[in-house]
């Protein structure tokens, strides 16, 4: 029966190839659209650290004083150095690293390459294990290379691949701004998309090639990029000069295994803000934040504001669309009422009327959800070759795969159910008797 | 043409009309706020930076070792500059309008006030309006014995003290009127901390800020007579004639590598490419809406075309019997015309009032200004044309039907 009702659909529709061509058109168009869109937005709104990210936390603290600020409002968005290094060392968290970006030259040794300027990382010991930044070769470097300023470097394995040909690099050295640096560790393809740790350098598509313990950093007083924020008489540095005291401008994230340690850590946020402002450091009273890695990637808003604006374009667009296939569907199930008539006085029930009217759009639907998914795979390739820092990231995974697949199928059955119930609903003989 | 006839036939199709309706509607919606962001885009792209744009090239050097004398250094670079052929003037900044990034400062009209009035961009180089074109309208320009090297400033202010601080600033028209309406900014004191205070000497018709990202604030700038010195994020600005920007780009890298070997040039470029980067994001989504905008009224017309072309077939023999009685070509035309005229307008209606829904959904969550008035009989006018165009063909087809299909039997 249904082989039946499929030829007799593809019959149907041969008979009017321009309107079937337009109906499966706008339905491709609309899924390919939005799918495309809802793609891109899958993918920047996505886990960066999947399995990871739930224990991990981003603590906040107030320590600007009253001026420029209102009550109430949300703590800095970074750390004081101070405040920064007191987090650190305070270890109440089951892994803690204090962070913020640079830029460095790198001075090969070898005579035939040029120096050049790689993005730079400057961290503390438990930012690999914390984050699960896989290691190629060799390890991070410990607490006590931290304190002791250890000039030791992990480096990106795209820049073992430009330096040292690929190979297990670890132990060799590395001059980077005059200072002679040992390899300790070579990393895996590691780059989090967003940037979640450091969002200043940009959300997307930024990842750094070596990564140096932030007291060595700071001690050679290597380059600083990123943001800072000042209050009373601070500056933001200048030159080989640090933000002052007053500035923040470094991240802090801290691992926390499970709830109660959370609540546990933000209760050590709050006397800690009591305790600074005790001793007159801090002016407010506590004000303190403890978002986990999703939260914070929301609270920032991470994904650019034109990407769910054309997402809902286009899903706007596909309603329009999938509106234009039901009536062109209605008004040609209606128009040839009287073939139907026809089959309802030679017997056939109202079900069997249906189900035949329904096979006919969905074929109409599913040719289009096969030409969405192909326009979807265009679209794709197109936003993968705009200049946008986010273009390389959009690819079709999986879990869009199956979702533009439902998208079409649906749509296929909305635009098919109200015209063929519609059609079904005239009794025969009227049906007999139009024209 | 009489309405009746025709209303009563459509509630036999009441279906179908309705998804008509809904269609333009939706389409009426859609667009209405489409144009109005494509507007919006245009208008910001637009923004004008107050300086001469086409006559300048841009440089960024970073060291490969420690430089041991910054502020020297970028002495002698601005001097090898200068002596390039074709260089009109140089200067040293720490960013340019609409370069993406600033330095700002959280401007006071009086120390002891709690809150800042606003935060304005900082410009620290000396003879940056007169290298970047920024025309002065008030006053005069920083002298050169005014400025002062910025570890200065850093040094003086982490210390608790005002000796050598910056005294004075130059500040954009749109700042001095908003933090002085109608008076005059020329003698008034600006607090950039409690203990900085500038007084303004000059005012400049504009300069953009660098992140100028919202129209309102956009112009809100001012030059602090701050030395920055050679560093890897500031940029050497060449003034040029526009034809020779290529030329002197090449030469003023080469003659700054020679005066100091022991760095790298991590940017070169002209202005028009960075302000050309600066609006990308924009042109592509005024792009991307234009498209949708083609593409619904695309869809929605020939949705019109092929409902209009149904109808006509269906309705053959009714037109034969209005033709034998009588009805000319042209009342056949204009029914139609006018059937589609009447849908059109119950969408546009609708329409109306879903552009209305989707501009204030927008204002909420994307601050978005409000939809002026005009964009919609703007989008009105635009499904009334598209509507009639449409059908004029099925239209014209019913029209050519002759009154004999009266007498045929199916």
């Amino acid at each position: 029966m249904f082989g039946y009702y499929f030829e007799l659909a593809l019959r149907r529709l041969q008979r009017n190839k321009a309107l079937t061509a337009l109906m499966v058109l706008a339905i491709a168009l609309g899924i390919g659209t939005s799918m495309t869109t809802l793609t891109v937005l899958h993918v920047l709104s996505s886990d960066p650290l999947p399995g990871r990210s739930g224990s991990l936390y981003y603590p906040q603290l107030d320590a600007r004083d009253d001026s420029g600020t209102m009550p109430g409002k949300e703590p800095p968005e970074q750390h004081t150095l101070i405040d920064g290094l007191n987090l650190l060392h305070a270890k109440r968290a089951d892994r803690q690293a204090l962070m913020t970006g640079g830029s460095v030259p790198v001075q090969p040794d070898a005579a035939t390459i040029d120096p050049f300027y790689v993005e730079a990382r400057y961290t503390t010991a438990d930012f690999f294990a914390m984050f699960g930044a896989p290691l190629r070769y060799g390890h991070g470097w410990d607490a006590a290379d931290d304190e002791a300023k250890a000039h030791d470097v992990v480096i990106s394995s795209e820049l073992n691949e430009r330096l040292f040909g690929g190979a297990n690099s670890v132990g060799r050295t590395l001059r980077v701004a005059d200072t002679l640096f040992r390899v300790v560790g070579v990393l895996g393809d590691w780059a989090p998309s967003p940037h979640f740790y450091d969002l200043n350098t940009g959300s997307y598509g930024y990842a750094e090639q070596v990564f140096i313990p932030l007291q060595a950093a700071l001690d050679l007083h290597l380059q600083h990029e990123g943001s800072n924020e000042c209050w009373g008489n601070g500056t933001g540095g200048v030159g080989r000069i640090y933000p002052s005291p007053t500035c923040v401008w470094l991240q802090f994230w801290v691992q926390l295994d499970t709830p109660a340690k959370a609540a546990d850590y933000r209760e050590f946020l709050i006397h800690y803000s009591e305790q600074q402002k005790a001793l007159g450091r801090f002016v407010k009273a506590p004000n303190v934040r403890l978002r986990n890695l999703m939260q914070w990637l929301a609270y920032q808003q991470v994904v650019p504001d034109d990407v769910r604006l054309q997402t809902g374009l286009a899903f706007g667009f596909l309603l329009v669309c999938l509106v234009n296939t039901v009536g062109l569907m209605l008004a040609k199930f209606l128009r040839g009422a009287g073939e139907l008539g026809v089959r309802r006085a030679l017997g056939a029930s109202k079900q069997a009327l249906f189900t035949q009217l329904l096979v006919e759009s969905s074929v109409v639907g599913l040719v289009g959800g096969v030409g969405g998914l192909l326009l979807a795979l265009l679209g794709l390739w197109m936003v993968r070759h705009r200049p946008s820092d986010y273009a390389s990231l959009a690819h079709l995974d999986t879990t869009m795969l199956l979702t533009t697949f439902l998208v079409a199928v649906g749509a296929s059955l909305l635009a098919g159910l109200l015209p063929a119930w519609r059609a079904c609903q005239i009794p025969p003989a009227l049906q007999l008797k139009s024209n | 043409m009489e309405f009746r006839p025709i209303l009563s036939t459509l509630r036999r199709h009441k279906t179908t009309s309705w998804l008509l309706i809904l269609e333009i509607a939706l389409t009426c919606a859609i667009v209405c706020n489409a144009v109005f962001m494509v507007g919006h885009r245009l208008q910001h792209m637009h923004m004008t930076s107050g300086i001469d744009e086409h006559a300048l090239v841009l440089i960024q050097l970073a060291e490969i070792a420690p430089t041991p004398d910054i502020y020297a250094r970028a002495r002698e670079d601005l001097a090898v500059l200068r002596q390039l052929p074709g260089v009109q003037a140089v200067a040293l900044t720490n960013f340019l309008p609409m370069e993406g990034r600033e330095s700002n400062s959280g401007l006071k009209l009086d120390p002891a006030q709690r809150e800042r009035t606003l935060s304005a961009a900082s410009y620290f180089g000396e003879d940056l309006p007169q290298t970047m074109g920024a025309r002065l309208v008030a006053g005069r320009d920083l002298a050169p014995d005014e400025f002062v090297n910025a570890d200065v400033v850093v040094k003086e202010l982490a210390n608790g003290g005002t000796k050598g601080l910056p005294a004075v600033t130059v500040i954009t028209q749109a700042l001095a009127d908003r933090l002085w309406p109608g008076q005059n900014p020329l003698g008034k004191t600006i607090y950039v901390t409690d203990r900085l205070g500038v007084r303004v000497v000059g005012v400049l018709a504009d300069l953009a800020r660098g992140n100028a990202y919202n129209d309102a604030t956009a112009h809100y700038s001012m030059i602090l007579p701050v030395f920055m010195g050679a560093g890897k994020d500031w940029s050497y600005v060449i003034r040029t004639r526009p034809q020779d920007r290529e030329t002197v780009l090449g030469a003023a890298v080469a003659a700054l590598k020679k005066a100091d070997p022991e760095r790298v040039a991590t940017r070169q470029r002209t202005y028009d490419e960075l302000r050309e980067k600066f609006f990308s994001n924009d042109r592509a989504m005024a792009g991307i809406l234009v498209g949708v905008i083609v593409a619904l009224l695309t869809v929605t017309a020939l949705g019109i075309v092929g409902l209009a072309s149904f109808w006509v077939a269906q309705r053959r023999r009714t037109i034969g019997v209005r033709r034998a009685l009588g009805a000319t070509r042209g009342d056949i035309l204009r029914y139609f015309q006018t059937e589609n005229f009447l849908l059109a307008t119950f969408g546009i209606v609708l329409g109306m009032a879903l552009a209305y829904g989707i501009n204030v959904f927008l204002m909420t969550h994307y601050e978005l200004p409000r939809l002026p008035g005009i964009y919609l009989p703007v989008g009105a006018l635009a499904l009334w044309v598209i509507g009639q165009l449409s059908v004029l063909g099925p239209a014209l087809r019913a029209a050519a039907v002759p009154p004999v299909v009266a007498t045929r039997s199916v």
